[in-house]
């Protein structure tokens, strides 16, 4: 039986989403997704820099992944809808990350405003991935609203933190129906594991390939990560006891 | 005539349409997202934009992100 995350119709066997953020070179991005296995990548769009126009990124992407724009740079639900429709027009296929923030100290997705795109852009046949505040009733609007998937963050984006919302995000994997993508904060394979292990759908890494000394291998390992934590959640870990429960044998000992 | 691109006032002489200063601005190879005045215009219609005094012209493009 394979084991697949259906989004939108679309299934997917790897549960690892990649952002192509702060890698030294556009060279190290296919290099990536293929040791990665990732069937999801993030990119962002942005004003052109006439003194380094620079590549068109979307040419390292190989065609068979999910290209999905993220709406970075909008402070409220206007503004990330206006960025998802371009990159619709520019041929970027209708799968939208939807990311709303105006606090630039720890750069929290605002879930009110993030609701209201989402509203926006399901209407309009977006498949709607949000990334929010880890909060039980904005996940519920966002699914209610037409979200296709939900993105909370386990820690800042960037920080490399790991799965610092953990309480929180145990309450979203239980509650919501729709699959849970924790996206942000997670910065080693470990805790791509227990992240799956928890029961989340997949998660979106990208500081911590980016940044890491050898972002092909670390990609490599985070592809296996989310492998292994799927495997243990769907195997259903035993559970946990405060007292020892020996595992050998308690009788025929050889001294008696 | 003067043009406000990515947020920047620049005046410029002898321009037509958006092919023109797209061609004038060297990046016509590149894959480039192009509105005017908050509106998208396609690459096939790059040639029959005729630009306007004061236009607001945004060119964007895909970058890495997460």
């Amino acid at each position: 039986m394979t084991d697949y995350l259906t989004i939108a119709g679309v299934r997917l066997t790897s549960r690892l989403f990649v952002g192509t953020g702060k890698f030294a070179s556009y060279d190290l991005i296919p290099k990536v997704i293929e040791a990665s296995r990732t069937q999801v990548v993030t990119v962002a769009l942005r004003r052109i820099d006439f003194d380094t126009p620079g590549e068109n990124m979307l040419e390292y992407i190989p065609k068979d992944v999910i290209v999905m724009p993220n709406t970075s740079g909008a402070r409220n639900a206007e503004e990330a809808a206006r960025i998802a429709r371009i990159a619709r027009e520019a041929g970027c296929g209708n799968w939208v990350k939807i990311e709303v923030i105006t606090d630039q100290k720890y750069l929290l997705p605002d879930n009110i405003e993030t609701i209201k795109a989402t509203e926006i852009l399901a209407k309009e046949g977006f498949v709607v991935l949000p990334y929010m505040s880890p909060d039980l009733m904005a996940a519920k609007r966002m699914v209610d609203a037409g979200a296709a998937a939900v993105m909370p963050l386990g820690a800042p984006i960037g920080t490399n933190r790991g799965l610092k919302t953990k309480e929180l995000l145990r309450i979203l994997i239980e509650e919501i129906e729709a699959p849970i993508v924790v996206d942000a904060g997670i910065g080693r394979p470990s805790e791509a594991v227990e992240a799956l292990e928890m029961g989340a759908a997949a998660v979106l890494v990208n500081t911590a390939i980016a940044t890491a000394d050898d972002p092909v291998l670390m990609a490599e390992a985070f592809g296996q990560a989310v492998e292994i934590g799927r495997k243990a959640y769907l195997a259903g870990p035993g559970a946990t006891s405060e007292y020892a429960a020996a595992s050998s044998p308690l009788t025929g000992f050889l001294s008696q | 005539m003067k043009l406000f691109i990515n947020g920047k006032e620049e005046t410029f002489n002898g321009l037509g349409t958006l092919h023109d200063l797209i061609v004038s601005k060297n990046l016509p190879e590149q894959r480039i997202i192009v509105e005017v005045n908050g509106n998208l215009i396609k690459r096939d219609e790059w040639e029959r934009t005729a630009l306007q005094e004061a236009d607001r012209i945004e060119i964007l493009r895909f970058v890495g992100g997460g």
